[in-house]
């Protein structure tokens, strides 16, 4: 008899620690809560309360940093998953248990693979943009309730800080299409930015009307204020305003599409016209660093979506952060389901439908909901 | 520098491109191809570009170059077959027809009825694998992945069927002089049927999953347009002649393999979403085109006569008279023709062939200036071109 390869082996043996592990990992978003005020008496107990309080953001740095880092691997393995399945295959099937590993596999790939800087590229801007866009990301994760009061800093202006960092990564590319001394990359960094500046003004238009109902900006108040669930007073934001909560909803979404330079709006990158758009002279773990941000940015607008219009971590049985957890994750397998449905727009159409559409929607939704809440108060 | 000098000499005809020196204050030059994913194969195309407008566009052509013409005056007639088979690489099948019914026309040969529906099946099942080979890449080029896959997915098949006739996937050296490589296998038109019969709701699904799709209308419908008299003037063909809207298909104004016995319609451009001629128009003829194939292959299936052999008029030595003959096909990307002139000896004398896609190419130009680089690729995968073809 044959005896198993080695990657057999390899595979047989990491396989059901991969699937452990991601079962363990729903258990402990589940626990969260509880977790994290074990972690906190533990620490009031044993330190000084300055310290304990530096430990414990320290902490929560740390768990979200380790998040938001894994989300990627499974998000990759999942959007493979999602896509073959749309088109009627089976997708990765031959790296571990149903491909499981194939996104270690990949990440491996990537870090082994060289690193090219080609002449007459920018440095110092090349090697910088990839982190900018890597930060505009994972910044934002930093003010992101996963339940309640679990999130590093509840800062009271967080939507706003929220709408400022993720722009930090439009300029990240557009930095990219610049340094790399390349046409395509040119264009799809000039792309970018256009993009840039016509979807931010619909999505501050659409967290403007969410902000005006709450009165408040901060992710925490905006999720109790959504406390009663599906029905109730303090329902969720989509339930309320008569629909008007939804046509913010589905606007909300498109812009979060356009800032996550996802099909229908991978104008930037559009494969098939810019060859890869702004990373065609990348390779290798910078390559990498555009994809994880990709991926992060998904979970990022779908999570802001969840809590500014499906309650965040409020469920309609039961809530805590498992309810965000499947919320965003719902939200994110429509973002991938949309990209592998539909073609690509045209970079003066995305515009168009900025411009012409839902800014003009947003700023009608805006004004009806404040003479609402006006009238209401 | 010897090397330096050898490259400078290989430099593309310079006379032709774009020169630097004539570029105004905000305009550039795009490169694009050889080595792009979407010039379908090694396409170079110069762009005269103002921020994402296209103010012109040079295409290079030449890339593929394999010297067919020239190796067709070396090679004896039969042997010129994988060779066409190489011309049109997706669509093998319909080249060597051509080239056979061109021979035969030399020849003065006329081939069984069996012969000719077996050849009516096989272009037929060809221009339905072409034609979605056509639509996914297409879907590919505006963007949307998923139809690209389910096309493929229905392409397979075909493959499958022509695998079992013959052996090849690709390219399959199955029409010859006279009559057919292989008979149809037991069983084989059986198949053909369950495909058929599988194969036409798959149409209806890419109907609603690209080709009324908002986005894909709004990408196609209003560029790209070639209005029916600069069709005609550039002598366009097959689905781009008739995406402008003119009624011209070979099958029915010259037919050949007995295509005037089949019931069948030639769809055209009807404009339904935009000025008629548009890239949509052009995709849409070969969605129609696909259920007007599929009606003549019920027809052929029905038609075939149970016996005949297809070996009966090859010719044990083709060796025509002193003469010449010109035949046309209607390929799925147009009117392909071969020129045969014969010295009497047992290799042709010249073997010229009209490419449809050459045409079709040649016209891009024209309807390509004052587009966005975005509908460059939309023009590019609707005229549907292959290198193989128009470099030869």
């Amino acid at each position: 008899m044959k005896r198993p390869a080695l990657e057999t082996k390899i595979s047989n043996f990491l396989s059901p620690l991969v699937v452990a592990g991601a079962g363990g990992f729903l258990v402990a978003i589940a626990l969260l809560p509880k977790i994290a005020e074990a972690i906190r008496a533990q620490l009031g107990a044993m330190l000084p309360p300055t310290w304990a309080t530096v430990a414990n953001i320290a902490l929560g740095v740390l768990a979200t940093v380790f998040l938001v880092a894994q989300l990627p691997i499974f998000l990759i393995w999942f959007e493979r998953k999602v896509a073959a399945h749309a088109q009627d295959r089976l997708g990765p099937m031959r790296v571990g248990w149903h491909g499981v590993l194939q996104s270690f596999a990949d990440g491996i790939k990537l870090l082994f693979k060289e690193d090219i800087i080609a002449d007459g590229i920018d440095r110092q801007l090349f090697r910088i943009a990839p982190v900018l866009v890597v930060m505009g990301a994972f910044g934002a994760f930093a003010v992101v309730p996963w339940g309640p009061g679990l999130l590093i800093s509840d800062l009271n202006i967080a939507l706003l800080y929220i709408v400022a960092i993720t722009s930090l990564g439009a300029i990240g590319i557009l930095m990219a299409g610049w340094a790399s001394n390349n046409k395509y990359s040119l264009y799809g960094g000039m792309r970018s930015a256009a993009q840039l500046v016509a979807y931010e003004i619909p999505t501050a238009l659409i967290i403007l009307v969410v902000v005006l109902q709450v009165g408040s900006l901060s992710l925490q108040d905006i999720v109790a204020a959504q406390g009663d669930g599906l029905l109730g007073e303090n329902r969720w934001l989509l339930t309320r305003m008569y629909g008007l909560n939804v046509v913010a909803f589905v606007i909300f979404f498109i812009c979060g599409l356009a800032e996550t330079n996802r099909n229908p709006f991978d104008i930037p990158e559009a494969e098939s016209e810019l060859v890869a758009g702004f990373h065609t002279e990348y390779s290798g773990m910078r390559f990498a660093f555009f994809f994880l941000a990709e991926y992060g940015a998904m979970w990022l607008v779908a999570g802001v979506a969840a809590i500014l219009f499906l309650g965040g971590w409020v469920g309609p049985y039961f809530s805590g952060p498992l309810v965000f957890f499947l919320k965003t994750l719902f939200l994110v397998f429509v973002q991938m389901w949309l990209r592998w449905t539909l073609p690509r727009l045209r970079v003066d159409q995305l515009l168009a439908l900025c411009w012409k559409y839902l800014i003009p929607i947003a700023l009608a939704a805006l004004v009806v909901v404040a003479g609402l809440s006006v009238q209401a108060s | 520098m010897a090397s330096q000098r050898v490259y400078k000499d290989l430099e593309p005809d310079t006379a032709y491109a774009f020169k630097p020196e004539d570029l105004e204050d905000d305009e550039m030059i795009l490169n694009m191809g050889p080595q792009h994913p979407s010039t379908h194969g090694v396409l170079r195309i110069e762009l005269k570009t103002d921020g994402e407008i296209v103010k012109d566009a040079r295409p290079h052509l030449g890339y593929l170059h394999r010297n067919f013409e020239k190796h067709a005056e070396n090679i004896d007639y039969q042997g010129v077959i994988p060779f066409t088979d190489r011309m049109d690489y997706v669509a093998s099948m319909a080249n060597s027809l051509t080239y056979a019914v061109a021979v035969e026309k030399l020849m003065a040969i006329e081939v069984g009825e069996r012969v000719k529906s077996i050849r009516v099946l096989v272009s037929e099942l060809q221009r339905i694998a072409s034609h979605l080979l056509a639509i996914g890449t297409y879907g590919l080029d505006i963007g949307a992945f998923t139809p690209f896959l389910h096309c493929f997915r229905e392409r397979e098949k075909i493959l499958d069927l022509f695998e079992w006739l013959c052996g090849a996937r690709l390219l399959y050296n199955y029409n010859w002089v006279g009559g057919v490589s292989h008979d149809l296998p037991d069983g084989w038109t059986e198949k053909a049927r369950q495909f058929l019969g599988e194969f036409a709701p798959v149409i209806e699904e890419l109907d609603d999953l690209l080709s009324h799709n908002k986005i894909f209308t709004d990408r196609t419908a209003t560029v790209g347009i070639i209005p029916p008299d600069l069709a005609v003037a550039y002598a366009l063909s097959g689905p781009n002649l008739r995406g402008s809207g003119i009624k011209w298909d070979v099958r029915k104004e010259d037919p050949y393999c007995g295509y005037e016995k089949y019931d069948f319609e030639i769809p055209v451009g009807q404009g339904r979403y935009g000025p008629i001629g548009s890239c949509w128009d052009r995709y849409y003829v070969r969605v129609e085109e696909m259920r007007q194939s599929v009606r003549i292959l019920h027809q052929a299936l029905d038609k075939l006569p149970a016996e005949g052999d297809v070996h009966e008029k090859v010719p044990k030595r083709i060796k025509p008279n002193p003469g010449e003959a010109y035949a046309r096909t209607e390929t799925p990307r147009g009117e392909l023709a071969f020129y045969i002139v014969s010295d009497g000896g047992l290799i042709p004398y010249r073997v010229k062939g009209r490419s449809p896609c050459f045409v079709s190419m040649s016209l891009f130009h024209e309807i390509a200036r004052g587009e966005m680089i975005a509908d460059i690729i939309a023009i590019i995968g609707s005229l549907d071109i292959v290198l193989g073809e128009i470099d030869r």
